[in-house]
C-alpha cells in the first residue's frame, strides 16, 4: 500500500479490518492479473463509453486554449462509472453480491446502481434527504436501476452522513456486502483503489492532449470534493514535474486549503473540523462538492508541493456554469464548473480542465438561482 | 465474581450517574467522549454524542467530567474514556493518554484504532467476530488489562438476543489470549442477555441501553444496573 506521507490509514472499527486486508489483497491480485485486466477493458471501451473526447473550447476564454477530457460523454454522464465498474468487477471476484454505497451528487448513486443492475447485484445507496432534494432526478435514477435509495435524515443530511450511515451498514453486513466507496477517500486501500481505477482518465488525456496540442498543457485543473476525478487526471501528469496541477474546491467546503489535520470516514487526512477534532459542516451549491473531508492522496500532494489547490464560490461556479452553456453548448455539472471559474482566471494559457460530469442533474437547483 | 462494565455519554450529569451506575453494582465505567462522526456507535449512541456536542462538551469538558466523576465513585472503579481517533489526533495523541490519566482516568478504548496502530497507546483493545486468529492474538498481545469482544457484527445497540457469534469468538479468544479478561458488549441490554453472555465471557459491557436508561435520571439507573448486577450473579 503506498503510504501518502503520514496520511490516510485505516482508522476503522476493527470489524472491518479482515474486509479491508481481503480487499486488498483481491485488488493487489486482480491489477496484475491479464483477464481482470482486459475485462476492465472491455466494459470500459464497450459500455463506459471510452475514451472519453478531449474537446478544445474557443469561446469561453477566448484568451487561452483550454481542452476538456470529457467524462460528461461517459456513460451516465460522470467519471462516477469509472469507478464503480471496475470495483464491481472486485466484488464479482470477492463473491459478495450485495453493494452499498453513498452519494451527495448521485452520480456516484446511479453509477453504482447501473453497474448493480449489469451484475445482477442487489444494490442500496445512502443519500443526505437535503442531497435527495437538491438531486431529484438522480434519485429517480437509482430507482429505475433497481437500486434502494436509503434517505439519511440526520447530521448535516447530506454526503456525511450517507457515508457514515454507508460504512455502519458495511460493518453490520461485512460478510456479504461490499462498500463501493466513490472517492478517493475511507479507509486503506480505498483511497489508492480508487485512484488508480480512475487514473485512466489522466492517461487518455495526456496521449490526447499530446496529439493535439503536440505540447503538455502548463496547468492540469480539476475540482475536489472527495477527489478523485482530480486524482485521476493529476496522475496522467504528477511526473512531468513541469506540468502545474490545480485543484478547485467549493469555498465553503475547502478541506484542503482551509482545514486541518484530522480524521473523518477512516483516513487521517486534511478535514474541515474544529479545534477538538469535531468534524465541521461544508457548504456548497454543488453535492458533490459538499464534504468536510479529502482524499489523503491530494493532502499528500499539497504537502509535497507538487499540486496547489484553489477555491470557488458558489456564484463563480454558477457564473462558469451559465458561460459554458451559453458559449460551447456544453453544460456541465456544478462541480466542474468549480474547475473551469478558475481555470479562466489562471496564469497560464495551455489548460487542461477536467469536465467530470454533466449538469442535467443540476437544472432544477441552477435555474432556482440564476 | 463476573464484571459488570456500564458506558454513559459524557455529559454534565454524569459524575452523579456514574455513582449511581457503581451504588447499582458497575464495576467498571466507561465515559463517552462525543465524536461527530462515531462509526461503531447505533442511533442511541450517536443521538446521544449529537446531544452532548450541542451542549458543548468539548474534549476539555470531558475531562473535567472525568475528574468529577473520579472524585464522586472514589479511587475503586476504573473509569475508560471510549472515543475516536479524531479527537486525539486534534488534542494530541500523548497529550490526550496523559491528560485522561491525569483526570482519573484508567486506561481507554479508541473505537477507530485497532490492535497494531499505534501500539504505544495502551488502551483496552476491541476483537470482533471477524477477527481472524492472527488478530486477536495480536489485541490480546497488547491490551490493557482486559480484551473488549464485540459480540455482534455491527454497530452498537440492542439487539433481540444474545449474540449467536459470541461463544465462537469467546472459544477463540480463550486459546488465543489465555492470560486475558475477557468482557463483551455490543448488543447487551435485558437482565436475560446479561445472564447469557456472562456465561460465557468474564464480563459484559452495557452501553445504548444504561444512556437510554440514565435519561431518567440517577435512581432509575441505579435500579437498572442493580437488576444486570443481579443477573450476573445468578449465573456464577
Amino acid at each position: 500500500m503506498p503510504d501518502f506521507g503520514g496520511y490516510g490509514g485505516r482508522y476503522v472499527p476493527e470489524t472491518l479490518i479482515p474486509a479491508l486486508d481481503e480487499l486488498d489483497r483481491a485488488w493487489s491480485e486482480a491489477r496484475e492479473d491479464p483477464q481482470f485486466v482486459a475485462e476492465l477493458h472491455h466494459l470500459a471501451t464497450t459500455y463506459v463509453g471510452r475514451p472519453s473526447p478531449l474537446t478544445l473550447i474557443e469561446r469561453f476564454a477566448p484568451d487561452k486554449q483550454i481542452y476538456l477530457k470529457r467524462e460528461d460523454l461517459n456513460h451516465t454522464g460522470a467519471h462516477k462509472i469509472n469507478n464503480a465498474v471496475g470495483q464491481a468487477l472486485l466484488a464479482q471476484r470477492l463473491g459478495k453480491r450485495r453493494i452499498v454505497a453513498e452519494t451527495g451528487a448521485g452520480q456516484h448513486g446511479v453509477a453504482t446502481a447501473t453497474v448493480c443492475a449489469r451484475f445482477g447485484f442487489e444494490c442500496i445507496v445512502y443519500m443526505g434527504i437535503e442531497d435527495m432534494r437538491r438531486q431529484k432526478p438522480n434519485v429517480e435514477r437509482m430507482g429505475l436501476l433497481g437500486a434502494e435509495v436509503r434517505g439519511v435524515d440526520f447530521g448535516t443530511k447530506t454526503l456525511k452522513e450517507a457515508t457514515s450511515e454507508a460504512i455502519r451498514d458495511w460493518i453490520t453486513n461485512v460478510e456479504t456486502t461490499h462498500y463501493l466507496i466513490g472517492s478517493c477517500v475511507g479507509p486503506a486501500p480505498y483511497p489508492d483503489l480508487v485512484g488508480e481505477l480512475q487514473s485512466v482518465i489522466g492517461r487518455e488525456a495526456r496521449e490526447q492532449f499530446l496529439a493535439a496540442a503536440d505540447a503538455l498543457p502548463e496547468a492540469v485543473v480539476a475540482c475536489v470534493g472527495g477527489g478523485s476525478n482530480a486524482i485521476g487526471l493529476f496522475r496522467g501528469f504528477v511526473d512531468d514535474v513541469g506540468v502545474r496541477l490545480v485543484g478547485v474546491e467549493a469555498a465553503g467546503a475547502a478541506s484542503l486549503g482551509t482545514g486541518r489535520v484530522g480524521v473523518l470516514h477512516g483516513a487521517r487526512s486534511s478535514i474541515l473540523a474544529d479545534d477538538d477534532g469535531q468534524v465541521a459542516d461544508a457548504h456548497s451549491i454543488s453535492a458533490g462538492l459538499d464534504y468536510p473531508g479529502v482524499g489523503p492522496e491530494h493532502a499528500f500532494l499539497r504537502d509535497a508541493g507538487r499540486a496547489e489547490y484553489r477555491t470557488a464560490t458558489d456564484a463563480d461556479a454558477l457564473q462558469a456554469f451559465a458561460d459554458l452553456a451559453r458559449t460551447e453548448g456544453i453544460i456541465p455539472a456544478l462541480e466542474p464548473a468549480h474547475a473551469l471559474a478558475r481555470a479562466r482566471d489562471l496564469d497560464a494559457e495551455l489548460i487542461l480542465v477536467g469536465l467530470s460530469g454533466r449538469g442535467d442533474k443540476d437544472l432544477a437547483e441552477v435555474l432556482a438561482h440564476l | 465474581m463476573k464484571t459488570l462494565v456500564i458506558y454513559l455519554m459524557a455529559e454534565p450529569e454524569t459524575p452523579e450517574l456514574a455513582r449511581a451506575a457503581v451504588d447499582g453494582g458497575a464495576d467498571v465505567i466507561e465515559l463517552g467522549f462525543p465524536y461527530s462522526d462515531p462509526l461503531a456507535d447505533g442511533p442511541v449512541i450517536r443521538r446521544a454524542g449529537e446531544r452532548a456536542l450541542a451542549r458543548g462538551m468539548r474534549t476539555k469538558q470531558c475531562l473535567d467530567v472525568l475528574a468529577r466523576t473520579r472524585e464522586l465513585v472514589g479511587d475503586g472503579p476504573p473509569l475508560i474514556p471510549m472515543t475516536y481517533a479524531s479527537l486525539y489526533e486534534a488534542y494530541g495523541w500523548d497529550r490526550l493518554t496523559g491528560d485522561i490519566h491525569a483526570h482519573g482516568g484508567t486506561s481507554m478504548i479508541v473505537a477507530d484504532l485497532p490492535a497494531g496502530e499505534q501500539p504505544h497507546l495502551k488502551r483496552v483493545q476491541m476483537v470482533a467476530p471477524t477477527s481472524t486468529d492472527e488478530r486477536i492474538e495480536l489485541a490480546g498481545a497488547q491490551t490493557d488489562g482486559w480484551l473488549y469482544l464485540v459480540a455482534v457484527t455491527g454497530t452498537t445497540g440492542a439487539r433481540d438476543g444474545v449474540s449467536p457469534v459470541l461463544p465462537g469468538l469467546v472459544e477463540r479468544a480463550r486459546r488465543l489470549a489465555p492470560q486475558t479478561r475477557l468482557y463483551a458488549g455490543f448488543g447487551i441490554s435485558t437482565p436475560e442477555h446479561a445472564r447469557g453472555a456472562a456465561q460465557l465471557a468474564d464480563g459484559i459491557a452495557v452501553g445504548s441501553r444504561a444512556v437510554q436508561v440514565a435519561e431518567e435520571g440517577p435512581e432509575r439507573l441505579r435500579e437498572y444496573v442493580a437488576t444486570l448486577r443481579a443477573a450476573l450473579d445468578s449465573s456464577t
